[in-house]
C-alpha cells in the first residue's frame, strides 16, 4: 500500500487516526519491541485494544476531560499507548524526561497540576514518591514494572495491566465514546516541556491540529507509508520524537519499534534496520569516529581497499543520490565500491534500509555530512522547534547542503526581521505556553508568527534558509554590516585542525579570531612529520602549524565573502592562543561552550595587539591547574593577517 | 533467635521453617582446624549472611553446605533430611546454586552461553539428541533460553547477551555469575563474597539484585561479605565466625552490639 490515507473531515485527532488504522490496516504490525532477546509485535487492532483498555481503566479511575497525566520511562509501546488513551479520555499527556532528578519533576508536576503519573519501575515511582508532599494534586500513580515495588503502600500505586483490566471490566464505554466525540481540531493533543536553558522550563501546548497536520505534510514531504519503519529511542518528552512515532506514525500507519534497553540500541538499529531514521549531529559523528578508528585497526589491505572506494564515494555518491549525471564507468566503480564497502559498512550501522535519514539540532560538519551521503544514506538536514511541533524547514531530496537547513516545509511560511531574526507561521505553531501568557505574547504575535530566538536569511537563489547564529549574539560592524560570531566559527571548527575558535569585532571595522588548535590532530600531523614538540604552547607556535591554520582561516575567508550579508565577519587577523580554553580557567562553560565576555576582557591585550597591527605581542596568563592551584604562562604570540576576498558585488563594481 | 517455626522481619516479611541446619560441624585439613564446633540454621525466605575476619572460615563453611567438603564431624540438615555425602552435582540438583570469590565462568564463552550452562541439571535430553537437535531436545532447549532470557532481564544485561564474557569488566562478571546461579532456579542461593573488589555503585547495584532476587522468587540467599555496611544493610540474621568459632548469631543489631564481635573485628591482645 502506496498511496497515502486522504485527509477527511473526521480525521482530525490522534484518536480517530486510530480507529482509522485498526481498520485499515489491522493486521500490520504497529508496534515491536525486543524482550527477552525476541522481537515482539503488536498489530493495530491490537494497539487499538490495549489503548482502549488503558482508557477505560483511567476514567475508571477519575480520569476528567483536561486533567494532566505525566508519563515518565522510556520509549516502550506502553507509554506511546498511555498517550493515546489519555487523549481518548480528553485528558492531556505530558512526557517528561526520564533522566530528570526529583526536583525537576517536582517542578513540572507542580506546573501542570498532573493528578495522576505513569511511571516505568521502582526508580521513577521513588522520585516521583519523593516529591509527592509538595503536591497537593497528585492522586494516583500506575507503573509498568513491578519489580522491586512488592512493599509498597498500595493505595495510590496501580498496576497497569490491572488498570486495562479494570478498565475491560468497567462498562464505561459510552461514557469513553461519548468524550471522544466530542474531540476535534483544537483539543490539546500534548503538552511538552522545553528545556529551559533560559529560566524555567516552559510547558508548550500543541493541538491536534498542530500534530496531525505537521505528520501529515511531513509524511507527504518524504512519501513515507505504512510499510516504513522506525527505531524510537529519542527521549519521549522531545517532540521529535512524538511527532515522529506518535504524529507521522499514526497518520501512515508505520511501524515504531522499540529498543529492548538504552544499552542495545546500536545492535537493535541492524536488527530492525529502519527506513527512516533521525539523529543528531553528535550520533553521526560518534559512529562516523567509530568507523575510523576501527579502520586503523584493520589490516593494510583493508584499509587500502576503504580508501580507495571511500574516494570514490566521496566523488559519485552525492551525484547518484542528487539525481545527477553520472558516466557508466562511475556508475561500475561505485557498483563495485557498494559490494566491498558501502554495503557491509551501511549493514554494520544498521543504515541499509535507510532511505530518508535526517538530522537537526545544531550545525553538522559537512565532512561528516558528505561521508554518509557518499555511502548512499539519503541524510537531509531541518531546521525546527517544539513551539512548531518540529518542522520549520527542511531539504527536499535532490537539494541537500551541508550549510543549509532547507526551505520551508509544507504549509510553513517564513519570514526575516528587521533584525534578522527568523519568524514563521504555520499549522504546526503551537497554541501558547501553559499558565505563562507574557511569554506566549513575547513569541507569537496576534497574527500567528512566531519568533524563533536564532538569526538566518533566505539565500536568494535557492530559497533555502540559512541559520546564523542565535539572534541575541548577533551585532553589528561599524559599517552597519551584519556581525554573526558563530557562523565564522562553526566554519572554523569543520577543520579537524582547530578545536575552538572566538571572532570579535561587534562594533569594530574588522574581525579578528583566536583559534586553539586541536592538540590530538596536529599533533598526530607533527609526528608524522617528524617534528617534534613539547608543550601544547612549544606545538601552536610552530611557523608550519600557523601557516596551516591560515590557509584554514583564508579558506573561510573566501566562502564567508560569496555571502552578501555577511561577507564583513571575515577574518583579518588571528593569532593561535597559547593556551587552551578551559572552563576551570572560566572561558568555557561546562558545556564547553565559549564565553565571549570573559575571553574578551581577560585576553584584552592579545586583541588589542591584533587591532593595533602589530606582529607580535608578549602575554602573561594566569592559568588555574587541576588540583586549584594557580600559575602564569607567559608567551610572545605570532600575529598574522590573514586575505580577505571582495564579496560578489564587489567584484564586480571593481570591474 | 527464638526456635519458632516464623518470625516476622523489620520490613513485614515472614520467614518460614529451616531449610538447611548445620549441626556441630568441625572440619580439619590434617591437623588444622578450619571450622570447630559451629551450628546454625537457615531459614526459607531469609537473607542469611556469614561474616568474619580473613581466615575465619567463612568460604569453608559455605564449602561444606554445598557438599564440595565433607566436614569430619557434625550434621547437615537439608530439607529436614539428614544429607549423606554427596558430589557436588547430586548437590546442585537439590537446588542449591552458588557464585564463587574467584569469578568461575567460561571467559571465551558468551554471557549467553554461560548463564546457558546454569541449565545444565535440568536438561534431560542426551547429549546425542542435543547435537543433533531433534525432539525434545528442540523443545527443551527452547524452554531452557526462555527461563535464561528471564535472567537476563531480571540482570538487565541485554546488551553484554552475545559479549565474550572474558572482555567484560569485572562488575559485570560477577553479575554474569550470579546469573549462571540464578538460571538453575535454586531455592538455596550460596554467594562467597559477591561484593568483593567493586566501587560503591557496583556494591549498590549488586545489593539491589540480591534482594530483589529473595522478593521476587522468594530465594533462600546465603552470602559471605567483607563490607559490613553492606552485609548490616540487606541481611535478616548473620553468623559471625572468628578463627573457625562462631562467636555471634541473631539479627544485624544483636551483632552489632555484641561484644566478642566488636573485639573479633576491633582487635584484643590474646592470652
Amino acid at each position: 500500500m502506496t498511496s497515502g490515507p486522504t485527509p477527511t473531515g473526521e480525521l482530525n485527532t490522534i484518536p480517530r487516526l486510530l480507529a482509522r488504522n485498526a481498520s485499515v490496516y489491522g493486521d500490520k504490525p504497529a508496534y515491536r519491541e525486543k524482550e527477552f532477546g525476541i522481537w515482539q509485535s503488536w498489530t493495530w487492532s491490537q494497539v487499538a485494544e490495549e489503548i482502549n483498555a488503558l482508557a477505560l481503566g483511567l476514567l475508571d479511575m477519575g480520569l476528567a476531560e483536561g486533567d494532566h497525566v505525566a508519563i515518565i520511562g522510556r520509549n516502550r509501546p506502553y507509554f506511546y499507548w498511555a498517550m493515546v488513551a489519555i487523549q481518548s479520555c480528553g485528558a492531556v499527556p505530558v512526557p517528561l524526561y526520564r533522566d530528570a532528578v526529583a526536583e525537576e519533576m517536582a517542578y513540572v508536576l507542580d506546573h501542570c497540576s498532573a493528578r495522576f503519573v505513569i511511571a516505568e519501575d521502582q526508580e521513577q515511582v521513588d522520585k516521583v514518591l519523593e516529591v509527592q508532599d509538595g503536591l497537593n494534586m497528585l492522586e494516583q500513580v500506575i507503573y509498568l514494572d513491578p519489580r522491586g515495588m512488592r512493599k509498597y503502600d498500595r493505595s495510590k500505586l496501580h498496576d497497569y495491566k490491572e488498570v486495562q483490566a479494570k478498565g475491560r471490566a468497567s462498562g464505561l464505554q459510552g461514557e469513553l465514546d461519548s468524550r471522544l466525540a466530542t474531540q476535534n481540531f483544537d483539543t490539546t493533543c500534548v503538552m511538552l516541556y522545553t528545556s529551559g536553558t533560559t529560566g524555567r522550563p516552559k510547558g508548550v501546548v500543541l493541538s491536534n491540529r498542530n500534530i496531525v497536520k505537521s505528520g501529515q505534510a511531513a509524511s507527504e514531504f518524504d512519501k513515507l507509508n505504512v510499510d516504513d519503519r522506525v527505531l524510537a529511542y529519542l527521549p519521549m518528552a522531545w517532540v521529535g520524537d512524538f511527532i515522529f512515532t506518535v504524529g507521522q506514525g499514526y497518520w501512515t500507519g508505520f511501524c515504531v519499534a522499540c529498543p529492548e534497553s538504552p544499552d542495545t540500541m546500536q545492535a537493535d538499529l541492524r536488527e530492525i534496520g529502519p527506513t527512516y531514521f533521525f539523529a543528531p549531529p553528535r550520533y553521526f559523528e560518534g559512529l562516523l569516529t567509530n568507523v575510523m578508528i576501527r579502520m586503523e585497526d584493520a589490516s593494510k589491505g583493508k584499509q587500502r581497499m576503504f580508501k580507495k572506494y571511500m574516494d570514490i564515494a566521496r566523488e559519485i555518491g552525492p551525484k547518484l543520490l542528487d539525481g545527477k549525471p553520472v558516466t557508466f564507468g562511475e556508475r561500475l566503480q561505485y557498483a563495485i565500491g557498494n559490494i566491498l564497502v558501502y554495503g557491509p559498512l551501511k549493514n554494520t550501522l544498521g543504515l541499509s534500509r535507510t532511505r530518508v535519514g535526517y538530522t537537526a539540532g545544531e550545525a553538522i560538519g559537512p565532512e561528516i555530512f558528505d561521508f554518509y551521503r557518499s555511502l548512499g544514506i539519503n541524510l537531509k538536514q531541518l531546521y525546527g522547534q517544539t513551539e512548531a511541533s518540529v518542522f520549520v524547514t527542511v531539504q527536499p531530496d535532490g537539494e541537500v547542503r551541508a550549510d543549509t537547513v532547507g526551505v520551508p516545509a509544507p504549509g510553513v511560511e517564513l519570514k526575516i526581521s528587521e533584525t534578522g531574526e527568523v519568524f514563521y507561521r504555520s499549522p504546526g505553531a503551537f497554541v501558547e505556553y501553559y499558565k505563562n501568557p507574557e511569554s506566549t505574547a513575547d513569541t507569537k504575535d496576534a497574527e500567528g508568527w512566531v519568533a524563533t530566538g536564532d538569526a538566518g536569511f533566505i539565500e536568494k537563489d535557492s530559497g533555502h534558509l540559512r541559520i546564523i547564529d542565535r539572534a541575541k549574539d548577533v551585532g553589528k560592524m561599524a559599517d552597519g554590516k551584519m556581525f554573526a560570531p558563530k557562523y565564522v566559527e562553526n566554519k572554523l571548527k569543520f577543520y579537524p585542525n582547530i578545536l575552538e575558535a572566538v571572532v570579535f569585532g561587534n562594533g569594530r571595522e574588522k574581525c579578528c579570531a583566536f583559534i586553539n588548535i586541536d592538540l590530538s590532530s596536529v599533533g598526530n600531523w607533527a609526528e608524522r612529520n617528524n617534528i617534534a614538540y613539547s608543550s601544547y604552547q612549544e606545538l601552536a607556535g610552530h611557523p608550519q602549524v600557523l601557516a596551516t591554520v591560515q590557509e584554514h582561516v583564508e579558506a573561510v575567508n573566501k566562502s564567508v565573502a560569496e555571502d552578501e550579508m555577511l561577507s564583513g565577519c571575515q577574518v583579518h587577523r588571528f593569532c593561535i592562543l597559547h593556551k587552551q580554553l578551559d572552563a576551570d580557567d572560566g572561558e568555557l562553560t561546562r558545556t564547553q561552550k565559549v564565553r565571549r565576555r570573559i575571553i574578551e576582557e581577560k585576553f584584552k591585550d592579545i586583541i588589542d595587539a591584533l587591532y593595533d597591527g602589530s606582529e607580535k605581542v608578549s602575554t602573561e596568563t594566569e592559568v588555574t591547574y587541576e588540583d586549584g592551584r594557580k600559575g602564569s604562562i607567559k608567551a610572545t604570540l605570532e600575529l598574522r593577517d590573514a586575505k580577505v576576498f571582495p564579496t560578489a558585488a564587489q567584484r564586480i563594481a571593481a570591474e | 533467635m527464638t526456635m519458632a517455626e516464623t518470625y516476622q522481619t523489620p520490613d513485614g516479611r515472614t520467614i518460614g521453617g529451616q531449610v538447611m541446619e548445620m549441626k556441630n560441624i568441625t572440619l580439619r585439613f590434617g591437623g588444622v582446624k578450619a571450622i570447630t564446633d559451629i551450628s546454625f540454621d537457615i531459614r526459607e525466605g531469609e537473607i542469611r549472611a556469614i561474616i568474619g575476619p580473613n581466615g575465619a572460615g567463612k568460604s569453608s563453611m559455605l564449602n561444606v553446605m554445598n557438599g564440595f567438603y565433607h566436614p569430619q564431624e557434625g550434621e547437615v540438615w537439608f530439607h529436614g533430611k539428614k544429607r549423606g555425602p554427596m558430589k557436588p552435582h547430586q548437590i546442585a540438583k537439590q537446588g542449591i546454586a552458588r557464585t564463587f570469590q574467584n569469578i568461575a565462568l567460561f571467559s571465551g564463552m558468551s554471557t549467553l552461553d554461560n548463564i546457558m550452562t546454569g541449565r545444565l541439571t535440568h536438561m534431560k535430553t542426551g547429549i546425542l539428541k542435543q547435537a543433533m537437535w531433534w525432539g525434545p531436545a528442540e523443545k527443551e532447549e527452547t524452554e531452557n533460553r526462555e527461563v535464561v532470557e528471564k535472567v537476563i532481564d531480571f540482570l538487565e544485561i541485554q546488551s553484554i547477551r552475545k559479549t565474550p564474557v572474558g572482555r567484560l569488566p569485572y562488575g559485570l562478571q560477577k553479575r554474569v555469575e550470579l546469573g549462571r546461579a540464578l538460571a538453575a532456579e535454586p531455592k538455596l542461593l550460596l554467594l562467597d563474597e559477591p561484593m568483593a573488589g567493586m566501587n560503591v555503585e557496583e556494591k549498590e547495584d549488586m545489593s539491589r539484585f540480591i534482594l530483589d532476587v529473595n522478593d521476587e522468587f522468594g530465594t533462600t540467599i546465603a552470602l559471605i561479605e567483607h563490607d559490613m555496611g553492606v552485609v548490616m544493610d540487606i541481611a535478616d540474621r548473620v553468623v559471625v565466625m572468628d578463627y573457625g568459632k562462631k562467636i555471634g548469631d541473631g539479627s544485624p543489631d544483636e551483632v552489632r552490639n555484641n561484644q566478642d564481635v566488636i573485639d573479633a573485628y576491633l582487635g584484643v591482645a590474646h592470652d
